[in-house]
């Protein structure tokens, strides 16, 4: 199944900030951050289709999964 | 008409009221310069500083304005610029709620922090600095730390409130305290080059929002730092984000968190 991730903010650097790519079957959003090398810590805002999702989402084919990281500084 | 009234009506040019005039009206009536400011505005009549506001908020709006209660919490890298550009906007009462005193490292962008007053507390300098500006403001410093325990003390009597806060933990804490009160809450948030901003009015709850999977109380500010124009940027868009709560004019940004990148200049929206 073909997959979109699109990073947000700091989580560009280093990394694509739009990928689309197969996945197997069974995919989930963690799977996408884990082989992104993204700290879980870091994680704020998670999307698919623009609904917000938890790391145990399942992909399906043609998703767009969109990841911002948490901000808390002022 | 009052003797007041009366008063500043014969020394109106072009609806404007100098704040000279303004001056000599309360040491003349023995009334506080805000209270001949609401004079001022009740007659449709405009203090001379508001005359680049005119074409954008009526004197009604201003008069709004004033009889207004915003409490900041937090005067750090948003909290000063929110708590200059209220105070020139002319809202009435300021409460300032932060804890802490200026360090070294504050100076590259709280607008407050200067060489001069390192060691003071914020919340004093903030106080110093809208009389400087604006003496028709009255602002209440509290140097208290914002918990569960004393939200609701804190932000009693507050038309809006705006979070300045440097963590999650009390972020959340004060969205959750604002829905329980339902006040209206322009949330704002930094690290390096990003931002972000949401409005939660009454019945709405963004405290789902304002973590993620992680239980970190801080977010990637912890990394990048923040620089100086990002708190300049998201605070200016909470004060319009107040503004228009008081006036109750425009669309807020409620329902949607509004993502700032200022490395790339991209402005994205989250739907709520």
């Amino acid at each position: 199944m073909q997959v979109t991730v699109k990073l947000f903010a700091s989580f560009r650097t280093g990394r694509l900030p739009i990928e689309t790519r197969d996945y197997a079957a069974g995919t989930t959003v963690a799977d996408l951050v884990s082989e992104r090398e993204i700290p879980v810590a870091e994680i704020g805002i998670m999307l698919v289709n623009c609904r917000h999702v938890k790391l145990d989402r399942e992909l399906a084919d043609g998703d767009l999964v969109a990841i911002f990281p948490l901000l808390g500084g002022g | 008409m009052s003797r007041l009234d009366a008063y500043l009506t014969g020394r109106a040019v072009d609806g404007l009221i100098s704040a000279a005039c303004q001056l000599d009206a309360s040491l003349h009536f023995d009334v506080s310069f805000a209270e001949v400011e609401a004079a001022i505005l009740e007659l449709g009549l405009c203090p001379a500083r508001y005359q680049r506001n005119r074409q954008t908020i009526s004197c009604a709006g201003q008069l709004a304005l004033l009889r207004s209660t915003v409490a900041v919490i937090g005067c750090g890298g948003l909290g000063g610029y929110i708590i200059e550009q209220l105070a020139r906007l002319g809202v009435g009462t300021i409460v300032a709620v932060d804890p802490d005193v200026f360090e070294e490292h504050n100076l590259n962008r709280q607008l407050l922090a200067t060489l001069a007053n390192l060691g003071e507390y914020k919340v004093t300098a903030a106080a110093r600095r809208v009389a400087d500006i604006n003496p028709a403001v009255r602002l209440v410093p509290l140097r208290r730390a914002l918990g569960a325990e004393n939200a609701g003390e804190l932000l009693a009597g507050a038309t809006v409130v705006v979070d300045a806060l440097d963590n999650i933990a009390t972020r959340f804490e004060l969205a959750r305290a604002c829905g329980e009160l339902a006040i209206s809450l322009v949330h704002g948030a930094i690290a390096g080059w990003y931002g972000q901003v949401a409005t939660q009015l009454p019945g709405d709850d963004i405290t789902g929002f304002l973590s993620g999977p992680g239980s970190g109380a801080k977010g990637v500010e912890t990394n990048l730092g923040n620089p100086s124009f990002t708190p300049a940027v998201v605070a200016s868009l909470q004060v319009a984000e107040t503004c228009k709560v008081i006036l109750a004019q425009g669309e807020t940004a409620c329902g949607r968190m509004l993502v700032v990148n200022l490395l790339d200049m991209e402005f994205e929206e989250i739907r709520l």
